[in-house]
């Protein structure tokens, strides 16, 4: 990691001067990392964006090694995949890095968000980021669940089955829509085909287009932080502010902390519990893909559970099952929208009053439950518990506008707190 | 120089790009079209025959049509003599709501062309699962898991989100799943041929 010298200029000599004459290269160091200015006050809640990065490059990497191996057809997918796990040299490394990545991917993304629902950092001006970071949400769920399919065990295929079907319950196009995603009239070689073109092309091309739209748009308006406000309200007669510093050296310095510790944990489970005791890979998937046989019980991969809940707690009525299919679709839209819903005069927990506290703390604890009950069979307890947690979950959202407002706030510092 | 008439550019630059949409709206169709089921895949969604008539009653026999599993069921007359003592227990009774030919609709509570064979699409129409047999009334030990009890006149059962179905496949109420099973269009000759995909048995593939 050589920083560039402060005397690379166009006018320098030597190859650095030379490329800075054709290219803006020092100037983007400057402005994007050594003279980047964020809050000094960063916790440990902002590792979780530098972790994604550390993934969306490990499944990118492991994914393209896995496509030069791995065969996406129907009669051969399952049989390849086992080829990469017993055959290919490092060929099982390669594949439970890419398969716990993609349950890593998730926990980092969804700690990434809380993040922002404990400090604010949605709030204006950063909806855009939001946005950016939704959409990455959204795109991931796609993402993950055709790489899902792709090992064409039975779980993959009956997965497939269902999260397609989602389509046939919308009125008028659903049977038609249906048969078009499947390119057959059942999920069959041909949907396999797409979702790796899709999986292998499409949507990471998309996915690395989103990041760095999140990224131009956070240095664009600067990073949120505990405290909740606006580090450039105070600046030095150079313009930079107080309470910030440079992202290089000090922030790599402790990014590289974090991520020495992430990976510590990743590889823990890459080499003692690749399937996490049936979390990150299910055992039905051991089976190939048989139509005729559904699994016992359908569960999907542990991320999309909660989703799923919310799904199943809906019943039926007017003759469609399209209601639930739209509380799903609801469940991650209306994060689009949590930027203009929070109307608290502050950002950041630190100063909100109990309230908020514990709204939050019921959302994370029934999305929790949510996620739980997606795993089990709908039997006994767990249907009454989506049903009250899905409502739960809306309602955190939906009744934000109001108690954000009613809540009792602290006095906000002018400058961050907890250093010198 | 001559003076630039800027109307006169707008409207012709508005006209080109205009026509380039046009254009890119055509190219796109053979794009949305590739994703339609090809010619092998509706070949290979011609009918199927099955022999029904080793079927012993109580038993079922599962074939493929369209790559969907469809139920070739023997059902036993105990299970069809109760097929109406239930109506009121069900969410759909008389398939008004359900997929299925018009003589499968007339024929009630039955919903076949003949009483002791039913004829349906092994798929829960919730979300496309294959629903279990659990053919015997009262018997609550026929499916691992759930609870069907006395008072189970016999049916299917969905082990993914946990529908019911009697016999007929007709759902009952307060399930997760909405309609009926689907009833395919098939013909059933006296010899207990089932041509699973065609109204009229002559045009069958002989």
């Amino acid at each position: 990691m050589a920083a560039i010298p402060e005397s690379a200029h166009p006018d320098a000599g030597g190859l650095l001067g030379w490329i800075d004459r054709r290219f803006p290269l020092s100037k983007l160091w400057k402005s994007q990392v050594s003279e980047y200015y964020a809050p000094k006050n960063f916790n440990f809640w902002y590792y979780f964006g530098i972790l994604a990065t550390v993934v969306l490059a490990n499944q990118l990497i492991t994914g393209i090694f896995l496509t030069m191996q791995y065969k996406p057809s129907a009669s051969e997918a399952f049989a390849s995949v086992e080829y990469i796990m017993r055959d290919v040299q490092g060929g099982w490394l390669i594949r439970y890095m890419h398969s716990t990545g993609a349950s890593a991917f998730f926990i980092v993304v969804y700690l990434h968000m809380f993040r922002a629902l404990l400090y604010g950092s949605a709030r204006k001006p950063r909806e855009l980021l939001w946005i950016f970071g939704c959409l990455i949400l959204l795109l991931l769920m796609a993402e993950a669940f055709m790489g899902y399919v792709l090992p064409w065990g039975n779980m993959s295929y009956w997965g497939a089955q269902v999260i397609v079907s989602l389509f046939s319950s919308l009125p008028y196009i659903g049977a038609g829509l249906v048969e078009w995603i499947r390119g057959d009239y059942y999920i069959s070689d041909a949907t396999l085909n797409r979702f790796f073109a899709l999986h292998v092309a499409a949507l990471p091309l998309a996915l690395v287009f989103l990041v760095i739209a999140h990224l131009m748009a956070l240095h664009e308006v600067g990073s949120n932080n505990p405290d909740g406000i606006e580090i450039h309200d105070h600046e030095d007669a150079k313009g930079h502010p107080l309470d910030g510093i440079p992202f290089h050296p000090y922030y790599t310095v402790k990014d590289l902390v974090g991520v020495a510790g992430f990976l510590l944990l990743f590889c823990g489970v890459i080499f003692f519990a690749p399937s996490f005791g049936g979390l990150f890979l299910e055992s039905p998937n051991f089976d190939p893909a048989n139509p005729l046989q559904t699994p016992p019980h359908i569960a999907p991969v542990w991320y999309f559970t909660p989703f799923y809940a919310m799904l199943r707690a809906v019943p039926s009525f007017a003759g469609t099952q399209v209601w639930g299919v739209i509380v799903m679709g609801a469940s991650v839209v209306i994060l689009f929208f949590l930027p203009w819903l929070d109307r608290s005069p502050v950002r950041s927990i630190r100063y909100r009053g109990p309230i908020y506290k514990i709204m939050l703390g019921i959302f994370v604890l029934s999305f929790i439950a949510l996620g739980v009950c997606g795993l089990k069979p709908p039997a006994g307890i767990y249907p009454m518990i989506g049903k009250v947690c899905t409502v739960l979950y809306f309602a955190f959202f939906l009744l934000m506008p109001w108690y954000t407002k009613l809540d009792r706030t602290k006095p906000v510092p002018e400058r961050v707190t907890g250093h010198a | 120089m001559s003076e630039v008439d800027h109307g006169r550019r707008r409207l012709l630059t508005a006209a080109t790009a205009g026509m380039g949409a046009i254009g890119v709206g055509f190219v796109v169709t053979p794009f949305i079209e590739s994703w339609l089921p090809s010619a092998r895949a509706k070949a290979m969604g011609a009918p199927v025959v099955v022999d029904a008539s080793k079927l012993e009653p109580g038993q079922l026999v599962k074939v493929i049509w369209r790559g969907q599993a469809v139920y070739v069921v023997h059902r036993t007359k105990a299970v069809v003599d109760i097929l109406k003592n239930h109506d009121a227990r069900l969410a759909d009774p008389n398939s008004d709501n359900s997929q299925q030919p018009d003589y499968i609709k007339a024929s009630g509570a039955v919903r076949a062309r003949r009483p002791d064979y039913w004829i349906g699409l092994a798929v829960c129409t919730h979300l496309g699962c294959s629903p279990l047999a659990a053919f015997e009334p009262d018997n609550s030990f026929q499916v691992a898991g759930a609870d069907l009890g006395a008072g189970w006149p016999g049916g299917f059962y969905c082990p993914c989100h946990g529908s019911k179905y009697d016999v007929s496949g007709r759902v009952f109420k307060s399930q997760p799943a909405p309609k009926n099973l689907t009833v395919p269009p098939y013909a059933l000759t006296d010899s207990l041929q089932v041509t699973i995909g065609v109204d009229d048995a002559s045009k069958a593939v002989s």
